[in-house]
């Protein structure tokens, strides 16, 4: 098969950047989103001009390092699918495939589709830990959870990280990606000591970071390639409602009779 | 004030700000829709002391009247109708002034748009908030000069003959036709802000999603239909005249 492909070009971070366009032939229906990069790569390399520069690691849809936007949607239009686990048979025969780096003032472009998301480890290490003891390992089922606690829970960490919610989202909010993290953690029992501390410190370097604010548009839920759900970002707004007007800062001051 | 400083610096804290002068919006409008449908159900005729003739004084004037006295005797007359006016006027104020500072934000997080961009789950009414809340906004502004004010003349205007001013005013076609655009306008602000704010105030769930959208849905549609018929009543001439009579029969 054979598809046009436009695909974003830009040398640095301080760079203009434009679209550039090939014309790509010997395609077969079989090949992975990543594939088809690879052979428009060599084929450039051949031709003696620079290779496009894309993020990749597993291909196979866990490490979330894929980052790219493909026809105007975050790891491209296949639902719940990460841009490695895309197939060409996706595309139509003479298609025309446009490929950009993921945009955000908080994803600065570091080359053709290769964006810098340190920004979301920052939010991680804001708060995204429990504390635990060291020792010797616990019994396992010590801790008694609610089985669909733990299966929300699971479903909060199957976040893989890789930045499309942001990327979809008009606004450039990571509020599914943090509310996410919060959610894992908030809701199991390990994670009940940082709970209210957890969800302000990671919303707080969230803004700090220069993400947007969530409009309830649920672009994020719909691009998001391991689907998850704008209930997590309703459960952490009321977490962090909950931290900011409910939690007394003095809880241990005397308090008077009168 | 530092607890609130911080709250109203993170987005979340002024998305909580819009949400929740929304629903003090969205409940004014529910009472005033409420309050409007009253021009269906006529008029009280009351017979002018003295004389055998009777005059026919409309629901929604004495409707009106008792908003200016309601709280009488424990509060002075217009004591609750100014106080629930400054707190509706507070509420535009902060649900517009935190709405531009998140945009600004957003705007600013999001500097360069795709060559090639598609909305997957975006509604339209989601995407244009911005336009269909300026509209409203405008709109408050003219309505107030218009109906409550009396500083826009169309027709006839007289304070307190509530019937009859609208009669008079959407008897003019651009007036009322226009009213119905932008009550589309408000659906449509409506359609998506109702279901929005519990979304933001993080009350929605799985659970209740359906319910609450449903509810947006009913409610927005609901309360436009209401406003809009009005102005379609009175224009076609479904309403009937109910003539002149003196204002001290309000007070009765």
């Amino acid at each position: 098969m054979r598809i046009k492909i436009h695909v974003w070009r830009q040398k640095s971070a301080d760079d203009k950047g434009h679209m550039e366009s090939h014309q790509l032939d010997g395609l077969t229906p079989d090949m992975s989103f990543l594939e088809m990069l690879d052979t428009l790569n060599e084929k450039l390399t051949a031709e003696g001009t620079e290779p496009v520069a894309f993020d990749h690691d597993c291909r196979e849809g866990v490490c979330g390092s894929c980052s790219m936007v493909v026809n105007g949607e975050a790891h491209g239009p296949r639902s719940e699918t990460t841009t490695c686990q895309l197939y060409m048979r996706s595309f139509d025969d003479g298609a025309e495939v446009f490929v950009e780096p993921f945009r955000a003032a908080a994803f600065p472009v570091v080359r053709d589709l290769v964006v810098d998301r340190s920004a979301f480890d920052r939010i991680i290490q804001a708060g995204g830990f429990i504390s635990n003891h060291s020792g010797p390992k616990p019994e396992p089922n010590s801790i008694p959870i609610e089985p669909m606690v733990q299966e929300a829970a699971l479903d909060a960490a199957s976040c893989i990280g890789c930045g499309a919610c942001v990327a979809a989202c008009p606004n450039g909010s990571a509020m599914l990606f943090t509310s996410a993290k919060v959610s894992h953690l908030g809701m199991l029992p390990q994670g009940q000591t940082e709970r209210f501390e957890r969800v302000e410190s990671m919303v707080n370097q969230m803004e700090a970071e220069g993400f947007g604010s969530c409009r309830n548009y649920a672009e994020c839920e719909a691009q998001c390639p391991k689907g998850i759900s704008i209930a997590f970002i309703g459960r952490m707004n009321a977490d962090y409602l909950k931290s900011q007007l409910v939690k007394p800062d003095d809880t241990r001051g005397k308090m008077h009779a009168q | 004030m530092n607890r609130f400083s911080k709250f109203y610096a993170s987005s979340i804290g002024k998305k909580f700000i819009a949400a929740v002068t929304g629903l003090i919006l969205f409940g004014f409008l529910a009472g005033h829709v409420a309050g409007n449908l009253k021009v269906y159900t006529g008029a009280d005729q009351v017979e002018i002391e003295g004389t055998e003739a009777a005059v026919n004084v409309p629901h929604i004037d004495q409707y009106g009247h008792f908003l200016r006295e309601v709280g009488e005797p424990l509060v002075p007359k217009m004591f609750v109708l100014w106080g629930a006016r400054a707190v509706l006027l507070a509420s535009v104020i902060l649900h517009v002034m935190v709405v531009i500072q998140l945009s600004l934000k957003s705007a600013e997080a999001r500097p360069v748009n795709y060559v090639k961009s598609k909305k997957a789950a975006a509604s339209w009414a989601a995407r244009y908030m911005m336009v269909s809340g300026s509209v409203v906004l405008a709109f408050i502004i003219f309505h107030l000069l218009h109906f409550t004010a009396g500083a826009i003349v169309i027709g006839e205007f007289e304070h307190g003959k509530v019937y009859k001013n609208l009669q008079s005013s959407f008897a003019n076609p651009l007036v009322s036709l226009g009213y119905v655009v932008v009550m589309a306008m408000l659906a449509f602000h409506m359609y998506h802000g109702v279901w929005s704010l519990f979304q933001t105030l993080g009350l929605d769930n799985p659970d209740r999603n359906k319910i609450l959208r449903g509810f947006a849905i009913v409610a927005s549609i609901g309360i436009a239909v209401g406003f809009a018929s009005v102005p379609l009543a009175f224009l076609v001439g479904a309403l009937p005249e109910l003539g002149e009579y003196p204002s001290y029969l309000l007070e009765k």
